[in-house]
């Protein structure tokens, strides 16, 4: 699928007054797709969507979205875009479609235009009964669903959605990941932030990870799954067992079927060429070591691999990796 | 232009909203203090008020000119408030986020601010009216008094909404409003004139713009335009250079918050 390219940034950086959020970050976004930032908190994902919905200046490189340069041509960006802040950016006053009919002044639609599109976007949302109650008496989900209708009213070129599903119940988080898929059938370009694996791996159809201010890989789920080449061998040990995991490690590094090495909290993460040729001699470390296993296993590589591969550490600090495979 | 107008048509619309929704109690909340010292003080105090030092007829008649500056200055300093809420739960950078020319948002406030702040003043005129206070300068001596009002008002809300755009958190910002508003009515010639205070007061209150507004307002109420010339060309001088020094130091607040 050859298609042109909706958004293009170069060695952008942005330094709040001494603290560097985002460094030396290239990348490029394609028309009609769904892309994602995906790291942890404080990796810089608002940052990098601030700037490229002009609302933040960067401290050095540029950015286009459609060819304009985001702080040259700022206006022009503005009336491309559509956007969905990470805070429910609410007014809990005013109604649904009082929130609605704003936005479609400050987009300078006609009124006719306006309640137009106000009524689709409300039926496609399915907020329609709720329209004209105050802000303050919906639910989360409803409040992100009326975020989302907002961010569409302008009826965008590219929709910027920063971590669209942030603390949604699954249900909520399913809804929402079927609008984004409805509007890239559309045509419409997605930008999105997530810290979550399985919201990058099966919504995305590109995705950089965005760790520390940097770009650590840049691809789709497929292509980054594959790159990692071979399996994973997962190791775990018992709480008692935990000291001799590096020794464990130590040993294994550096073995003709091992590629990698990473300790985590229950145990290690072993990149293998091959499982058959690998597991016994893992098995033959950790007795040699006298290291009981409790449980081994190996899996194709997964998002939480490729993530762990390209940053050193998992995603969330707490184990194990949320899985959410809805 | 077209697209100016109807930009801040509907950002206003949006506080007019708020207000008859939010802030039903909020508005009495603004008045009734006001109606308050007026009507309480002005009579308590009009037997302690000696009408030689207040060279006034009455003490509620001294008092009106205050009050109604008092009103300006609670709701220039608090016009800020709701920007800062927008500002703390992401509404701001929704607004921002669209075509609208940068500076809409901060007028429509001001329009805001100013137009309650007048009503507020014409409630306070007509109690005080009730009370026997006739501006003798009549109908265009309340048109000077409102545009002064609002020459003191768009300062103080250019400042509010300053301060609005450099505050870490909102705890900052109401603590520095607390510390400002109290000493400016109690250093200004709000609650007694100029000649009949401690001399260190008086010249901490003659640096108080508010003490010249007020001083401008009170022969608009108390004598008459003879009186009134001169304080008022003065206190236009004065309030031309507060209200430049204000949006000059708020425009630099809002580019370093907003690009
Ligand atoms: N306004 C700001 N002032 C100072 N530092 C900030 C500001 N906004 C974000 N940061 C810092 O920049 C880094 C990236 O933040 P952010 O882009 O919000 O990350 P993410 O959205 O990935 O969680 C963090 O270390 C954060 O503390
Ligand atoms: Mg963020």
């Amino acid at each position: 699928m050859e298609q042109s390219v909706a958004i293009d940034v170069s060695k952008l950086g942005k330094v709040y007054d001494g603290v560097t959020a985002i460094q030396d970050l290239s990348f490029q976004i394609r028309t009609g797709e769904i892309f994602a930032l995906l790291g942890p908190n404080g990796a810089g994902k608002s940052t990098t969507l601030r700037i490229l919905i002009t609302l933040l200046r960067p401290t050095s490189g540029q950015a286009t979205v459609l060819g304009h340069d985001v702080v040259r041509d700022a206006d022009r960006v503005r009336r491309l875009i559509g956007y969905v802040p990470q805070e429910r950016a609410i007014d809990r006053f005013l109604t649904g479609r009082e929130h609605l009919l704003l936005l479609g002044d400050l987009y300078h639609l006609s009124k006719e235009e306006s309640l137009r599109r106000i009524a689709e976007l409300l039926r496609l949302v399915d907020l329609e009964d709720k329209a004209d109650q105050p802000a303050k008496t919906y639910s989360g989900g409803m409040k992100r669903k009326l975020d989302i209708a907002c961010g569409l009213l302008p009826n965008p070129k590219i929709l910027f959605l920063d971590e669209p599903t942030l603390g949604l119940d699954v249900q909520s988080r399913l809804r929402i990941w079927d609008y984004v898929r409805q509007l890239r059938a559309r045509g419409i370009t997605v930008v999105m932030t997530t810290n979550y694996l399985d919201e990058a791996d099966q919504l995305c159809d590109r995705l950089a990870i965005i760790d520390e201010g940097r770009i650590k890989a840049l691809g789709s789920p497929a292509e980054l799954k594959t790159g990692l080449g071979g399996d994973i061998v997962s190791v775990t040990v018992g709480t008692a067992a935990m000291a001799k995991v590096e020794p464990l490690a130590a040993s294994l590094k550096g073995l003709p079927s091992i590629r990698s090495v990473s300790t985590k909290a229950t145990g290690l993460d072993i990149r293998v060429e091959s499982p058959e040729k690998a597991l016994p001699a893992i098995l033959e470390a950790a007795n040699r070591l006298a290291c009981p296993v409790e449980f081994i296993e190996y899996h194709r590589p997964r998002l939480d691999d490729v993530f762990v591969a390209h940053t050193g550490h998992a995603i969330r600090e707490e184990f194990p990796e949320s899985e959410g495979g809805a | 232009m077209q697209e100016y107008r109807q930009e801040i048509a509907a950002l206003t619309m949006r506080w007019v909203r708020r207000l008859s929704r939010e802030k039903f109690s909020m508005l009495f909340t603004l008045i009734q203090p006001m109606l308050f010292w007026l009507i309480f003080f002005g009579n308590l105090f009009q037997r302690a008020a000696d009408v030689q030092v207040v060279q006034a007829p009455n003490y509620i008649s001294f008092l009106t000119a205050g009050v109604v500056v008092m009103t300006v200055l609670n709701n220039g300093l608090a016009g800020g408030v709701d920007l800062l809420f927008d500002k703390e739960n992401g509404f701001l950078e929704r607004l921002m986020s669209t075509p609208i020319h940068r500076t809409s948002v901060i007028l429509s406030r001001f329009l805001f601010v100013t137009t309650v702040t007048s009503l507020q003043v014409l409630v306070i005129l007509g109690v005080a009216f009730l009370f026997g206070v006739q501006p003798a300068t009549g109908f265009l001596g309340v048109a000077v008094i409102l545009l002064i009002g609002m020459m003191f008002g768009v300062g103080l809300t250019a400042i509010s909404m300053a301060m609005a755009f450099s505050v870490k958190s909102h705890g900052d910002f109401f603590s520095v409003l607390g510390f400002l508003s109290l000493p400016m009515i109690f250093l200004s010639s709000a609650l007694v004139p100029l000649s009949a205070m401690p001399k260190l007061m008086a010249m901490l209150a003659v640096l108080n713009p508010m003490t010249w507004a007020i001083d401008a307002i009170r022969p608009l109420i108390l004598t008459g335009w003879t009186e009134a010339l001169r304080p008022l060309a003065i206190v236009v001088l004065i309030m031309l250079v507060f209200d430049a020094l204000c949006l000059y130091g708020s425009a630099k607040a809002f580019r370093r918050a907003i690009g």
